[in-house]
């Protein structure tokens, strides 16, 4: 989980490109309450920018019609929102328990002892980020590792080292 | 043993595209349903036996029918897909492989329940899962399966996907609702429940996806051809999910009702490296665990589940070998249901801490036999005392741990003495 303690701010105004304005007014109708667009307006927000900012959420508010704070409750309920930009490449490592039963463990510590990166951290040339998850649902090909939204099933020390090297 | 009633399409190359599916039966059903009467299609739901397969295994015809009648509001389906229990892997196969069939189960509950808009909800991490999905969902309007009329039939329906965003407790009905409605993922107190005052405050139900995936199977081929399956009061099929020490971890469709010792040992390749059993987890992490034992005489059924004293959840077993360190799993355990804890309840919120904290202090090599006690009985304090049942699904499998294997935890208490 990234640091929600605060919200930061890019010094530029934001709003939703071409593609993002027609996706917002195709599932708004979606819904008999506007605050309904909360969530899909925030990933969509953090898909066009990689994180979310503080424009970002006045922008949100603005054009759903609520308080920037009630958005602001909901990108720090839900982690998946990132209130701080990410690396090139987010790695989510699942930490729960079937992927830790099979060997998660020796991932974390490539990436503490070999990239320098610790959950929650992110490399300096901005790079790499990385956090521990929960179970991410591939129980069953663990352990898990989900890099940029893709999913990477029966990962072991080697398999993850390779994969990273693909990552330019 | 493996059955494929579910994963009939499973196999075959893009049945996840309509034309494909299409060809294998998808939508055959739908003549038939709009044949019969809404009460005929809960009718048939209810005599299939078919029970709630998002854990809890609650007969789905029978949640239907406590809808109000006659209420001037709109009745929503909300299909739960947040599958986030750990050790569950099941419905994200349909949502990929086959994501027309639950579209058809869609079709059908909604029809049965007079929904004209029933909302997916789907958790935020399964990213190709959500595209395959709305894909199917784009694919099914533009062929006039979804929209103003369904295949043709005075029925209007439409269908739209809610992305979650990492919180496991979304996956409780209510919570499922708050998230929908733009509100952070609280689980309400219930009554009311969701059937009388639920999504918008209207009557809603919430079903799994593989119940209702499991749907177009029963009214094509009748409620018996179903209850063939299983045994008589878990009739039917499941998606099991086996992970964990086995040869062959992975996602099977099997009968209710088969031995767990021979499944793990013939279906899932038995317990991996030539070791020995310590425990089996029998239906995601938050069900009591099995002995060795216990493991001989249990079948995979809700009847014989309740009977250890466990449950059979969501079908997601994990076979733990010999060298698991049990201390360590509860540690595993209590961090998953602490951090998902959504904060509201102080037994839940401040009690998981507490208990998150004793463990470490165990596995530091700190704690006294005191502490083992009091692991007990906070959890003896914080169950059933809160808003919804995640700190029990916490405090349930935790006390079965202390109650199996309460020598591992003892042994660490005890070389600290030494
Ligand atoms: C903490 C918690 C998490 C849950 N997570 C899920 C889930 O991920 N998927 C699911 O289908 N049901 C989940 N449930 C159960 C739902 O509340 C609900 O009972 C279920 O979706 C009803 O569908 P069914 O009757 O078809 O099983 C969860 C319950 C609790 C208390
Ligand atoms: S028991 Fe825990 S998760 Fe459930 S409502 Fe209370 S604080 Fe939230
Ligand atoms: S425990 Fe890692 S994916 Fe489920």
């Amino acid at each position: 989980m990234s640091d929600r303690s605060q919200l930061i701010s890019t010094g530029e105004s934001f709003a939703f490109d071409a593609e993002r304005d027609a996706e917002f007014e195709r599932l708004v109708v979606r819904y008999p309450i506007r605050e309904s667009m909360i969530m899909p307006a925030l990933w969509m927000a953090q898909e066009q920018a990689g994180w979310i900012s503080a424009e970002a959420i006045e922008y949100i508010a603005d054009r759903i019609g609520t308080f920037p704070a009630k958005v602001l409750e909901l990108a720090t309920f839900y982690t998946m929102y990132q209130l701080k930009p990410v690396g090139r490449y987010h790695i989510c490592v699942c930490r729960t328990l079937s992927c830790w039963l099979r060997g998660k463990q020796d991932i974390v510590d490539y990436l503490a002892d070999e990239i320098g990166i610790k959950p929650g951290e992110m490399t300096e040339d901005g790079k790499f980020s990385f956090e521990e998850v929960e179970c991410l649902g591939h129980c069953g090909t663990a352990p898990v590792v989900q890099i940029n939204g893709e999913f990477h099933e029966e990962m072991d020390l080697k398999k993850f080292k390779a994969l990273l090297a693909t990552l330019t | 043993m493996e059955v494929k009633i579910l994963s009939a399409k499973f196999g075959i190359e893009n049945a996840h595209l309509l034309e494909v599916a299409k060809q294998h039966g998808a939508y055959q059903t739908l003549d038939k349903l709009f044949s019969m009467t809404p009460e005929q299609v809960i009718d048939e739901v209810k005599n299939s036996g078919l029970r709630g397969r998002g854990g809890a295994g609650f007969p789905a015809g029978v949640k239907w029918s406590f809808l109000p009648k006659g209420l001037d509001k709109p009745v929503y389906l909300t299909v739960n897909s947040d599958e986030s229990e750990p050790a569950t892997f099941k419905d994200r196969h349909i949502l990929v492989k086959d994501p027309h069939m639950l579209i058809e189960g869609i079709i059908i509950c909604c029809y049965a329940i007079g929904c004209h808009h029933a909302y997916i909800y789907i958790r935020g991490e399964y990213t190709t899962q959500v595209r395959a999905l709305q894909r199917a969902i784009d694919e099914a309007y533009e062929a006039g399966y979804l929209g103003e009329t369904v295949a043709g039939h005075e029925f209007q329906l439409d269908v739209t996907v809610h992305r979650g965003a990492g919180a496991y407790i979304c996956g409780e009905e209510t919570a499922l609702l708050e998230s929908i409605e733009g509100k952070k993922g609280q689980p309400r107190s219930k009554p009311p429940f969701p059937a009388v005052v639920g999504l918008y405050d209207s009557p809603t139900i919430i079903n799994n996806v593989q119940t209702i995936a499991s749907l177009p199977y029963i009214i094509w081929e009748g409620a018996d051809a179903y209850k063939q399956y299983g045994t008589e009061r878990s009739p039917g099929t499941h998606l099991f999910g086996i992970s964990g020490h086995v040869n062959k971890p992975g996602m099977y469709e099997l009968p209710l009702g088969l031995p767990l010792l021979e499944v793990i040992d013939t279906v899932a390749g038995g317990v991996w490296k030539g070791r020995s059993l310590k425990g089996v987890i029998p239906g995601g992490s938050s069900t009591p665990v099995l002995t060795p034992e216990e493991v001989k005489t249990v079948t995979l059924d809700y009847e014989s589940m309740a009977a250890h004293k466990t449950m059979f959840g969501s079908g997601g077993i994990v076979v733990l070998d010999e060298t698991v360190d049990i201390v360590e799993l509860v540690k595993n355990l209590i961090d998953f249901y602490h951090h998902e804890s959504c904060g509201q309840c102080t037994p839940c919120r401040e009690g998981l801490g507490w208990m998150l904290k004793i463990v470490e202090k165990i596995l530091a090599g700190n704690g006294s036999v005191a502490d083992i006690d009091l692991l007990r009985e906070l959890c003896d304090n914080i169950e059933m005392k809160t808003v919804c049942v995640l700190s029990a699904a916490c405090t349930m499998p935790v006390r079965s741990y202390l109650n199996k294997f309460r020598h591992e935890f003892e042994a660490y208490v005890a070389d600290t003495a030494s």
